[in-house]
Protein backbone atom coordinates (compact mmCIF):
# COMPACT_ATOMS: atom_id res chain seq x y z
CA UNK A 1 0.00 0.00 0.00
CA UNK A 2 2.89 2.09 1.26
CA UNK A 3 4.31 1.43 -2.29
CA UNK A 4 1.59 2.21 -4.08
CA UNK A 5 1.25 5.67 -2.60
CA UNK A 6 4.73 6.41 -3.09
CA UNK A 7 4.26 5.60 -7.01
CA UNK A 8 1.30 7.74 -7.20
CA UNK A 9 3.32 10.57 -5.86
CA UNK A 10 5.91 10.45 -8.10
CA UNK A 11 3.21 10.63 -11.09
CA UNK A 12 1.69 13.41 -9.24
CA UNK A 13 5.50 15.08 -9.47
CA UNK A 14 5.79 14.62 -12.87
CA UNK A 15 2.80 15.82 -13.62
CA UNK A 16 2.77 18.90 -11.60
CA UNK A 17 6.17 20.54 -12.41
CA UNK A 18 5.85 23.14 -14.56
CA UNK A 19 6.91 23.37 -17.78
CA UNK A 20 8.54 26.61 -18.29
CA UNK A 21 9.84 26.72 -22.35
CA UNK A 22 6.98 26.29 -25.05
CA UNK A 23 7.76 28.61 -27.31
CA UNK A 24 4.75 26.98 -29.44
CA UNK A 25 1.88 28.07 -27.13
CA UNK A 26 -0.47 31.10 -28.21
CA UNK A 27 0.48 33.68 -25.27
CA UNK A 28 -1.74 34.68 -22.80
CA UNK A 29 -4.46 37.17 -23.68
CA UNK A 30 -3.49 36.18 -27.40
CA UNK A 31 -6.66 35.01 -28.79
CA UNK A 32 -10.09 37.04 -28.49
CA UNK A 33 -13.24 35.85 -26.46
CA UNK A 34 -14.82 33.98 -29.08
CA UNK A 35 -11.99 31.71 -30.02
CA UNK A 36 -11.13 31.69 -26.74
CA UNK A 37 -14.67 29.89 -25.95
CA UNK A 38 -14.41 28.06 -29.49
CA UNK A 39 -11.55 25.91 -28.53
CA UNK A 40 -12.50 25.33 -25.20
CA UNK A 41 -15.73 23.32 -26.07
CA UNK A 42 -13.40 22.02 -28.89
CA UNK A 43 -11.27 19.96 -26.41
CA UNK A 44 -13.78 19.88 -23.43
CA UNK A 45 -14.98 16.08 -24.75
CA UNK A 46 -11.41 14.97 -25.49
CA UNK A 47 -10.68 15.68 -21.75
CA UNK A 48 -13.65 14.60 -20.44
CA UNK A 49 -12.95 10.85 -22.55
CA UNK A 50 -9.13 11.09 -21.33
CA UNK A 51 -9.63 11.69 -17.68
CA UNK A 52 -11.75 7.86 -17.91
CA UNK A 53 -9.40 6.15 -19.63
CA UNK A 54 -6.49 7.23 -17.63
CA UNK A 55 -8.39 6.68 -14.61
CA UNK A 56 -9.33 2.78 -15.93
CA UNK A 57 -5.33 2.50 -17.00
CA UNK A 58 -4.16 3.66 -13.63
CA UNK A 59 -6.32 0.90 -11.80
CA UNK A 60 -4.82 -1.78 -14.07
CA UNK A 61 -1.79 -1.61 -11.36
CA UNK A 62 1.10 -0.14 -10.32
CA UNK A 63 3.13 -1.37 -13.27
CA UNK A 64 0.81 1.00 -15.09
CA UNK A 65 1.20 3.84 -12.91
CA UNK A 66 4.73 3.97 -13.40
CA UNK A 67 4.51 3.37 -16.90
CA UNK A 68 2.11 6.38 -17.51
CA UNK A 69 4.76 8.74 -15.21
CA UNK A 70 7.09 7.68 -17.51
CA UNK A 71 5.24 8.76 -20.61
CA UNK A 72 4.54 11.97 -18.74
CA UNK A 73 8.38 12.59 -17.89
CA UNK A 74 9.17 11.75 -21.21
CA UNK A 75 6.89 15.18 -22.10
CA UNK A 76 9.14 16.89 -19.64
CA UNK A 77 12.30 15.79 -20.74
CA UNK A 78 11.48 16.71 -24.38
CA UNK A 79 10.03 19.78 -24.05
CA UNK A 80 12.42 21.04 -21.29
CA UNK A 81 15.01 20.61 -24.78
CA UNK A 82 14.76 24.13 -26.30
CA UNK A 83 16.87 24.03 -29.54
CA UNK A 84 18.04 26.69 -32.12
CA UNK A 85 16.71 25.68 -35.61
CA UNK A 86 17.33 26.74 -39.03
CA UNK A 87 15.03 29.71 -39.28
CA UNK A 88 17.31 31.70 -36.47
CA UNK A 89 14.82 31.15 -33.59
CA UNK A 90 14.15 28.14 -30.96
CA UNK A 91 11.46 26.41 -30.41
CA UNK A 92 11.20 22.37 -28.65
CA UNK A 93 9.79 19.14 -29.27
CA UNK A 94 6.35 18.25 -27.48
CA UNK A 95 7.24 14.70 -26.42
CA UNK A 96 3.32 13.55 -26.94
CA UNK A 97 4.10 10.90 -29.14
CA UNK A 98 5.71 8.10 -27.22
CA UNK A 99 2.75 8.63 -24.53
CA UNK A 100 -0.09 8.45 -27.85
CA UNK A 101 1.73 5.60 -28.81
CA UNK A 102 1.64 3.74 -25.57
CA UNK A 103 -1.54 4.49 -24.26
CA UNK A 104 -3.66 6.44 -27.07
CA UNK A 105 -4.33 9.92 -27.61
CA UNK A 106 -6.87 10.59 -24.88
CA UNK A 107 -4.88 9.49 -21.69
CA UNK A 108 -2.36 11.73 -23.70
CA UNK A 109 -4.25 14.95 -23.94
CA UNK A 110 -4.39 14.73 -19.79
CA UNK A 111 -0.91 14.43 -19.41
CA UNK A 112 -0.44 17.45 -21.88
CA UNK A 113 -3.33 19.34 -20.41
CA UNK A 114 -1.76 19.13 -16.92
CA UNK A 115 1.50 20.40 -18.38
CA UNK A 116 -0.41 23.17 -19.82
CA UNK A 117 -2.12 24.32 -16.83
CA UNK A 118 0.82 24.62 -14.62
CA UNK A 119 2.67 26.76 -17.16
CA UNK A 120 0.03 28.85 -17.47
CA UNK A 121 -0.12 29.50 -14.04
CA UNK A 122 3.71 29.26 -12.97
CA UNK A 123 5.73 30.31 -15.89
CA UNK A 124 3.62 32.77 -17.97
CA UNK A 125 3.73 30.20 -21.56
CA UNK A 126 0.34 29.69 -22.97
CA UNK A 127 -1.99 31.11 -20.83
CA UNK A 128 -5.41 30.28 -18.88
CA UNK A 129 -7.51 32.00 -21.85
CA UNK A 130 -5.47 29.91 -24.37
CA UNK A 131 -5.34 26.89 -22.23
CA UNK A 132 -8.02 25.36 -24.80
CA UNK A 133 -6.20 26.28 -27.65
CA UNK A 134 -3.12 24.90 -26.93
CA UNK A 135 -4.44 21.77 -25.08
CA UNK A 136 -6.21 21.16 -28.64
CA UNK A 137 -2.58 21.36 -30.76
CA UNK A 138 -0.52 19.93 -28.64
CA UNK A 139 -2.37 17.30 -26.36
CA UNK A 140 -5.11 16.62 -28.78
CA UNK A 141 -4.60 16.96 -32.37
CA UNK A 142 -0.48 16.21 -32.09
CA UNK A 143 -1.52 13.13 -30.26
CA UNK A 144 -4.21 12.02 -32.80
CA UNK A 145 -1.71 12.17 -35.81
CA UNK A 146 0.64 9.98 -33.61
CA UNK A 147 -1.41 8.01 -33.42
CA UNK A 148 -3.09 7.57 -36.26
CA UNK A 149 -0.17 7.28 -38.35
CA UNK A 150 1.46 4.76 -36.08
CA UNK A 151 -1.37 2.50 -36.44
CA UNK A 152 -1.88 3.09 -39.82
CA UNK A 153 1.69 2.35 -41.11
CA UNK A 154 1.74 -0.74 -38.82
CA UNK A 155 -1.43 -1.99 -40.64
CA UNK A 156 0.42 -1.32 -43.63
CA UNK A 157 3.09 -3.60 -42.84
CA UNK A 158 5.78 -0.90 -42.00
CA UNK A 159 8.88 -1.98 -39.53
CA UNK A 160 8.27 -0.82 -36.52
CA UNK A 161 10.80 1.88 -35.57
CA UNK A 162 9.78 3.63 -38.94
CA UNK A 163 6.45 3.32 -37.98
CA UNK A 164 7.11 5.18 -34.61
CA UNK A 165 9.74 7.87 -36.02
CA UNK A 166 6.96 9.06 -38.70
CA UNK A 167 4.02 8.82 -36.45
CA UNK A 168 6.35 11.25 -33.58
CA UNK A 169 7.79 13.46 -36.00
CA UNK A 170 4.59 14.30 -37.58
CA UNK A 171 2.86 15.00 -34.25
CA UNK A 172 4.75 17.28 -33.23
CA UNK A 173 4.93 19.16 -37.20
CA UNK A 174 0.85 18.41 -36.99
CA UNK A 175 1.12 20.48 -33.41
CA UNK A 176 2.52 23.67 -34.90
CA UNK A 177 1.01 23.24 -38.07
CA UNK A 178 -2.79 23.54 -35.76
CA UNK A 179 -1.22 26.24 -33.77
CA UNK A 180 -0.20 28.38 -36.99
CA UNK A 181 -4.16 27.88 -38.17
CA UNK A 182 -5.41 28.84 -35.04
CA UNK A 183 -3.68 31.98 -35.10
CA UNK A 184 -4.45 32.25 -38.24
CA UNK A 185 -8.38 32.15 -37.73
CA UNK A 186 -8.23 35.19 -35.03
CA UNK A 187 -5.83 37.62 -37.22
CA UNK A 188 -6.69 36.54 -40.99
CA UNK A 189 -6.04 40.02 -41.89
CA UNK A 190 -6.75 40.37 -45.62
CA UNK A 191 -6.46 36.86 -46.42
CA UNK A 192 -6.68 33.96 -44.34
CA UNK A 193 -4.76 31.92 -46.66
CA UNK A 194 -1.64 34.31 -46.33
CA UNK A 195 -2.49 34.96 -42.59
CA UNK A 196 -1.57 31.12 -42.28
CA UNK A 197 1.33 30.98 -44.27
CA UNK A 198 2.82 33.71 -42.41
CA UNK A 199 2.49 32.19 -38.97
CA UNK A 200 3.62 28.27 -40.59
CA UNK A 201 6.66 30.64 -41.79
CA UNK A 202 7.43 30.96 -37.76
CA UNK A 203 6.48 27.92 -36.06
CA UNK A 204 6.17 25.15 -38.99
CA UNK A 205 9.16 25.92 -40.47
CA UNK A 206 11.29 26.32 -37.14
CA UNK A 207 9.74 23.24 -35.81
CA UNK A 208 10.98 20.92 -39.11
CA UNK A 209 14.41 19.90 -38.10
CA UNK A 210 12.88 19.56 -33.88
CA UNK A 211 10.30 17.28 -35.17
CA UNK A 212 13.01 15.05 -36.80
CA UNK A 213 14.72 15.45 -33.64
CA UNK A 214 11.84 14.25 -31.71
CA UNK A 215 10.96 10.92 -34.38
CA UNK A 216 14.72 9.92 -33.58
CA UNK A 217 14.49 10.38 -29.66
CA UNK A 218 11.25 8.48 -29.14
CA UNK A 219 12.82 5.58 -31.40
CA UNK A 220 15.79 5.52 -29.18
CA UNK A 221 13.28 5.33 -25.97
CA UNK A 222 10.70 2.80 -26.95
CA UNK A 223 13.77 0.40 -28.07
CA UNK A 224 15.13 1.07 -24.89
CA UNK A 225 12.29 0.43 -23.25
CA UNK A 226 11.07 -2.68 -25.09
CA UNK A 227 14.55 -4.50 -24.04
CA UNK A 228 13.34 -4.50 -20.58
CA UNK A 229 9.14 -4.39 -20.67
CA UNK A 230 7.24 -5.81 -23.31
CA UNK A 231 5.89 -2.52 -24.84
CA UNK A 232 4.11 -3.96 -27.25
CA UNK A 233 1.78 -5.38 -24.49
CA UNK A 234 0.83 -1.41 -22.96
CA UNK A 235 0.49 -0.04 -27.07
CA UNK A 236 -1.96 -3.48 -27.82
CA UNK A 237 -3.93 -4.06 -24.60
CA UNK A 238 -4.59 -0.42 -23.55
CA UNK A 239 -8.11 0.37 -23.87
CA UNK A 240 -7.40 3.28 -26.58
CA UNK B 1 25.12 -3.52 -34.21
CA UNK B 2 22.07 -2.12 -32.71
CA UNK B 3 23.77 -0.13 -30.42
CA UNK B 4 26.27 1.08 -33.60
CA UNK B 5 22.96 2.51 -35.19
CA UNK B 6 21.45 3.86 -31.59
CA UNK B 7 25.30 6.12 -31.15
CA UNK B 8 24.60 7.09 -34.86
CA UNK B 9 21.40 8.29 -34.40
CA UNK B 10 21.83 10.48 -31.46
CA UNK B 11 24.70 11.98 -33.29
CA UNK B 12 22.61 13.00 -35.71
CA UNK B 13 20.39 14.43 -33.34
CA UNK B 14 23.57 16.61 -32.10
CA UNK B 15 23.95 17.52 -35.22
CA UNK B 16 20.53 18.54 -36.13
CA UNK B 17 20.64 20.64 -33.19
CA UNK B 18 24.23 22.44 -34.02
CA UNK B 19 24.20 22.68 -37.50
CA UNK B 20 21.57 25.29 -37.29
CA UNK B 21 23.38 27.06 -34.56
CA UNK B 22 26.79 27.53 -36.41
CA UNK B 23 25.68 27.92 -39.75
CA UNK B 24 22.37 30.00 -38.94
CA UNK B 25 22.63 33.83 -38.31
CA UNK B 26 20.18 34.49 -35.78
CA UNK B 27 19.00 35.88 -32.54
CA UNK B 28 17.68 32.35 -31.80
CA UNK B 29 14.41 33.82 -29.71
CA UNK B 30 11.91 32.36 -28.97
CA UNK B 31 9.52 31.32 -31.92
CA UNK B 32 5.92 33.13 -29.71
CA UNK B 33 8.02 36.48 -29.91
CA UNK B 34 8.17 36.31 -33.58
CA UNK B 35 4.39 35.21 -33.61
CA UNK B 36 3.11 38.14 -31.57
CA UNK B 37 5.11 40.46 -33.88
CA UNK B 38 3.00 38.99 -36.88
CA UNK B 39 -0.16 39.20 -35.15
CA UNK B 40 0.62 43.07 -34.27
CA UNK B 41 0.88 43.36 -38.06
CA UNK B 42 -2.00 41.23 -38.95
CA UNK B 43 -4.43 43.52 -36.62
CA UNK B 44 -2.83 46.58 -35.34
CA UNK B 45 -5.47 47.26 -32.93
CA UNK B 46 -5.61 44.38 -30.90
CA UNK B 47 -4.46 44.62 -27.51
CA UNK B 48 -4.16 41.31 -25.34
CA UNK B 49 -7.01 41.52 -22.91
CA UNK B 50 -5.39 38.89 -20.04
CA UNK B 51 -2.06 39.21 -18.64
CA UNK B 52 -0.41 36.21 -17.03
CA UNK B 53 -1.24 35.99 -13.48
CA UNK B 54 2.29 35.10 -12.18
CA UNK B 55 5.78 35.58 -14.12
CA UNK B 56 8.93 34.01 -13.22
CA UNK B 57 10.79 37.03 -11.57
CA UNK B 58 13.98 36.68 -13.86
CA UNK B 59 15.08 35.23 -16.16
CA UNK B 60 17.43 32.64 -13.80
CA UNK B 61 14.91 31.82 -12.13
CA UNK B 62 12.99 30.97 -15.28
CA UNK B 63 16.65 28.93 -16.23
CA UNK B 64 16.04 27.59 -12.56
CA UNK B 65 12.39 26.15 -13.46
CA UNK B 66 13.83 24.85 -16.79
CA UNK B 67 16.59 23.07 -15.20
CA UNK B 68 15.14 21.67 -12.86
CA UNK B 69 11.98 20.16 -14.91
CA UNK B 70 14.64 18.87 -17.73
CA UNK B 71 16.61 17.09 -14.54
CA UNK B 72 13.55 15.48 -13.07
CA UNK B 73 11.85 14.07 -16.26
CA UNK B 74 15.34 12.47 -17.01
CA UNK B 75 15.79 11.08 -13.60
CA UNK B 76 12.53 9.52 -13.49
CA UNK B 77 13.07 7.95 -17.16
CA UNK B 78 16.32 6.68 -16.12
CA UNK B 79 14.46 5.47 -12.86
CA UNK B 80 12.25 3.31 -14.29
CA UNK B 81 14.62 1.95 -16.81
CA UNK B 82 16.81 1.16 -14.07
CA UNK B 83 14.00 0.04 -12.32
CA UNK B 84 12.83 -2.49 -15.33
CA UNK B 85 15.93 -3.83 -15.94
CA UNK B 86 16.33 -4.98 -11.96
CA UNK B 87 13.42 -6.43 -12.04
CA UNK B 88 14.08 -8.39 -15.61
CA UNK B 89 17.43 -9.88 -13.87
CA UNK B 90 15.39 -10.50 -10.32
CA UNK B 91 13.57 -11.87 -12.17
CA UNK B 92 15.77 -14.40 -13.69
CA UNK B 93 17.53 -14.88 -10.71
CA UNK B 94 14.12 -16.39 -9.12
CA UNK B 95 13.44 -18.44 -11.78
CA UNK B 96 17.05 -20.30 -11.31
CA UNK B 97 15.96 -20.33 -7.10
CA UNK B 98 12.76 -21.88 -7.89
CA UNK B 99 13.71 -24.09 -10.60
CA UNK B 100 17.01 -25.61 -8.34
CA UNK B 101 14.15 -25.43 -5.12
CA UNK B 102 11.57 -27.86 -6.98
CA UNK B 103 14.71 -30.37 -8.23
CA UNK B 104 15.51 -31.03 -4.38
CA UNK B 105 11.81 -31.82 -3.54
CA UNK B 106 11.90 -34.61 -6.41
Amino acid sequence: MLKTNFRLLFLLIFLLIPTPVLAMHIMEGFLPVKWVIFWDLVTLPFLVIGFIRLQKEANRGPGAKLMLAFAGAFIFVLSALKMPSVTGSCSHPTGTGLAAILFGPFITTVLGFIVLIFQALLLAHGGITTLGANTFSMAVAGPLVAYGVYKGLQKAGFNNNVSIFLAAMLGDLSTYMITSGQLALAFPGSSLFLSALKFMGIFALTQIPLAISEGILTVLTYNFLSRYEDAKIWVEKGEH
Amino acid sequence: MRTFTNIILLILVIALIAVPMFLVKGEFSGADELASRVIEKQDPNYKPWFSPVWEPPSGEIESFLFALQAALGAGFVGFYLGYLKGKKEGKNVNGTVGLSKSAKEN
